[in-house]
């Protein structure tokens, strides 16, 4: 204990002291990783999250970004308590990293897993993913007016697919319920690819997957897209309106970001923010945003914390508006 | 005869050194990745993934598909040698290849799973070559309701089977059933069964675990048990004559291995179902027809190379809506998607059409992949034997090492550890109570897929339970599924009237 205290002392007293000497552009340059970096992913193997924390580590080692290299572990348990857990009990830790997806704000507030996020340290948000209504090509279905008069009709047999209750689909799900006051069958799959397959093949009615998942059925004129729930259309789609162009206040994104667990030291997170942002300057990472309709919002530090606190207090709303939340 | 210049064109790919370089080095890893209980094809293929981009994309995939085959081919030897099962689709290969090891065939055990994987491998590749296209829009028509008939038939193909007692296969199957709820349900998204709190058990109990506990630790209990007494040696060599024989007796199982190519093929192709299932529904089958089937369970070689070849198949299979529809049947092959998208390829409808170097680049690969890895593997076997020969009490604790790294590395758990201990007593237990233990397994593996494919169905349905007949693929199955549960009934109950006729006086 004491040992460490003045280890990390020392540190801080001599980067402080370097970056006022030689007024260094970051304590960032004096402190490297010393051992492998741990990028723990709050997904399983396979899923959309851990394909993308996958990609950041392979840009991460073909560019060289880090001097040390940086290994995958998927804790996906319990919609990601599992990683959370882990995460809070690694306090002060400079080699190990999360990568959330929104499961980091919901899975605490629909469980009590004795974690509170505002603890961990922000490192950077790296994109957010947009949400889109799907329909299969061969509906008749163009508009989203069509659609709401569509669901109507059905009177509650409308079936909508998304991922597992509770999760990201079924919130903008229930969002749409809201809105428009429908009564929806919510039927939850594995994971997005697998929402895609049953949209394309008949047995669900609609779905809100990502553009990612749906893009190759798209390219091959097989699912057709509604409306965005982005504020502004989508490069991918710039036909697709948005529902807010619509007048409907339906806006919901997916964060892709980094966070480090309780006090990481400061020349810690300045190493990974920097080495995060060289990371969305690359062009393995601008293609990628660009073709998969996902906003490369690049934030760090305080911002990104608010950022944070923000959506995790619409998430409890909208959680308790659909009875899931714990307490 | 398009396709045939395209495929021409994927060999002038496949064949360049490299790429055959790759392919050789790729298929010996992958065999002792799968050859290694806890390290599979996922395993392998992960850490591999970022380490591809020293070669162009499409001896990237090359690399990555002939781990995987090479897995494949892998999983069979410490199904057969330890009598654990390193994936899940190896667990059929332990009922028969185990004991054919204890009976000192281990060899020739080795030699059925090499020849079996190769002609699944092989006929599954044509298979993908003639039909991958066509054969996407099948996988479509695969909803939820199909699934659960699918899963159901899996069942049932081997329930009936079982011949041992019917009721201890019953409760077995519960049992495991029981075990496969743990964890946090999809559909609601709360945990079940996590015994208080035990953050351990939100991702709910994994096949493997089960299957090192009561194979690999149960195994070894079990033996230091029996060969108190009497120690035992297992006298496994190879040579060259045993060699000629096993090809001699993989010769006449041209019926068992062309079934398990076919079936292991079109269930591996459907997402939900992959490689497992298809294992399974072999062994089952190759049973029924067998005209002895109660040597099935005691070494009979037809029931190592039906799983094989199936397993194989259906790792050929899984492939096709990865690539075709960009949905992954299997972890493996949602890694492989990873890697194709990372090098900028979109799997998809298209991908065919937009990308036919690499599309049949790759499926040339699986040729000469088969080629290597069966070559390689039977080069290997006497190695793998040799080490069936060491002193029970130095090859005990290995095993019990093998069980513990094992189910320790994948998710890094201690918790996995401890579960494996307490399975590994239990399924000591439970073996000296007589009970079989392939159902418990079985029903863990399936069981989630059944639940979850049933409630969506009857979410999406309404609660209508006709839905699952009405619909023709998922009305076949279930029929099918209803014969083959009845099947075996009937041949028992036949059996006994004519035993009771012909010999009384027995």
């Amino acid at each position: 204990m004491f040992h460490s205290f003045t280890r990390r002392t020392g540190l801080a007293i001599a980067a402080t002291a370097l970056a006022a000497m030689a007024a260094m552009p970051a304590a960032a340059a004096d402190w490297k990783p010393q051992k492998p970096i741990e990028m723990v992913i709050m997904a399983g193997q396979g899923g959309g999250a851990d394909r993308l924390a996958r990609l950041f580590q392979s840009i991460i080692q073909k560019e060289n970004l880090a001097s040390m290299p940086v290994l995958p572990v998927n804790k996906g348990g319990g919609s990601g308590a599992e990683a959370l857990r882990y995460l809070s009990d690694n306090a002060g830790e400079a080699h190990k990293i999360m990568a959330t997806l929104n499961s980091y704000y919901t899975t605490p507030i629909r469980n009590d897993i004795g974690v509170d996020i505002e603890e961990f340290t922000p490192i950077a948000r790296m994109a957010l993913d947009t949400f889109v209504l799907w329909v299969n090509a061969d509906s008749d279905i163009q508009t989203l007016d069509e659609w709401v008069a569509a669901v109507k009709d059905a009177g509650g047999t409308w079936k909508m697919g998304g991922t597992g209750t509770g999760q990201e689909d079924s919130l903008v799900t229930a969002m749409l319920e809201d809105t428009f006051d429908l009564d929806i069958t919510y039927v939850p799959f594995k994971g997005g690819g697998d929402v895609a397959k049953n949209l394309v093949g008949g047995h669900i009615d609609s779905t809100v997957n990502n553009p990612s998942e749906q893009m190759g059925f798209y390219n091959a004129g097989k699912s057709r897209p509604l409306v965005a729930f982005t504020p502004e259309r989508l490069a991918a789609f710039p036909d697709v309106p948005t529902a807010s162009e619509m007048g409907y206040d339906l806006v919901y994104w997916m964060q892709r970001s980094f966070v480090g667990p309780k006090e990481m030291p400061a020349e810690a997170v300045a190493y990974y923010t920097e080495m995060f942002e060289k990371l969305s300057q690359t062009e393995e990472w601008q293609t990628y945003t660009a073709d998969k309709a996902l906003m490369a919002d690049f934030l760090t530090g305080d911002e990104l914390q608010a950022y944070f606190l923000e959506e995790r207090a619409k998430h409890a709303e909208i959680l308790n508006s659909m009875g899931e939340g714990s307490s | 005869m398009e396709m045939l210049s395209l495929l021409a064109d994927g060999f002038a790919t496949s064949l360049s050194p490299l790429n055959l370089a790759i392919v050789i080095l790729g298929v010996t890893a992958g065999l002792f990745i799968g050859a290694m209980p806890g390290l599979g094809s996922v395993n392998g293929v992960a850490i591999v993934l970022p380490l591809t981009f020293i070669v162009p994309p499409s001896s990237a995939i090359i690399l990555l598909a002939a781990i995987y085959y090479g897995a494949m081919y892998g999983g069979a030897v410490s199904s057969v040698l330890l009598g654990i099962p390193g994936a899940s689709t190896a667990v059929a290969t332990t009922f028969d290849g185990r004991p054919m090891a204890q009976r000192g065939k281990a060899g020739l055990a080795l030699i059925a799973a090499a020849v079996a994987s190769f002609v699944g491998g092989t006929i599954s590749v044509v298979l993908f070559t003639i039909f991958a296209v066509p054969l996407a829009d099948l996988a479509l028509a695969f909803g939820p309701a199909e699934e659960f008939a699918l899963v159901l038939l899996a069942f049932t193909t081997f329930v009936g089977l079982g011949g041992d007692d019917i009721l201890k296969t019953i409760i077995m199957i519960c049992l495991g059933l029981v075990l496969s709820t743990v964890g946090l349900d999809l559909i609601s998204g709360q945990p079940r069964l996590i015994f208080g709190d035990l953050p351990g058990f939100y991702s709910g109990i994994s096949f493997l675990v089960l299957a090192i506990g009561v194979y690999g630790v149960g195994e070894v209990l079990h033996t230091i048990e029996t060969s108190k007494s009497a120690p035992q040696v297992t006298p496994a060599k190879l040579t060259f004559r045993e060699f000629g024989d096993g090809l001699r007796q993989m010769n006449r199982l041209w019926k068992t291995m062309s079934v398990g190519s076919f079936l292991g093929f079109f269930v591996g192709m459907l997402p939900a179902a992959g490689a497992t299932p298809a294992s399974l529904m072999a062994y089952g089958i190759a049973k029924t027809t067998s005209k002895r089937p109660e040597t099935f369970g005691t070494g009979n070689i037809e029931g190592v190379a039906a799983p094989e070849t199936a397993n194989n198949a259906a790792s050929t299979g899984s492939l096709l809506p990865m690539l075709t529809l960009g949905i992954p049947g299997s972890p493996t092959t949602a890694l492989l998607l990873g890697g194709m998208v990372m090098w900028g390829l979109m799997p998809g409808p298209m991908l065919f059409i937009e990308q036919p170097d690499f599309v049949w680049g790759l499926i040339s690969s699986l040729y000469t992949a088969n080629f290597a890895a069966v070559a390689i593997n039977i080069a290997l076997i006497p190695l793998f034997v040799w080490a069936l020969r060491m002193p029970f009490t130095v090859l005990c604790a290995m095993v019990l090492v093998l069980c513990i790294v094992g189910g320790f590395a994948p998710s890094q758990k201690m918790h996995d550890v401890w579960l494996i201990a307490g399975f590994g007593v239990a399924g000591y237990l439970l073996r000296k109570a007589d009970y079989p233990l392939a159902p418990l397994v079985l029903a863990l593996v399936l069981g989630p897929l059944m639940e979850k494919s049933f409630r969506q169905t009857l979410i999406a349905e309404q609660g209508n339970l006709l839905a699952f007949v009405e619909r023709p693929l998922s009305g076949t199955f279930i029929a099918l599924a209803a014969l083959f549960f009845v099947l075996p009934l009937l041949k028992h109950v036949r059996g006994k009237e004519k035993k009771q006729v012909v010999t009384p006086a027995e």
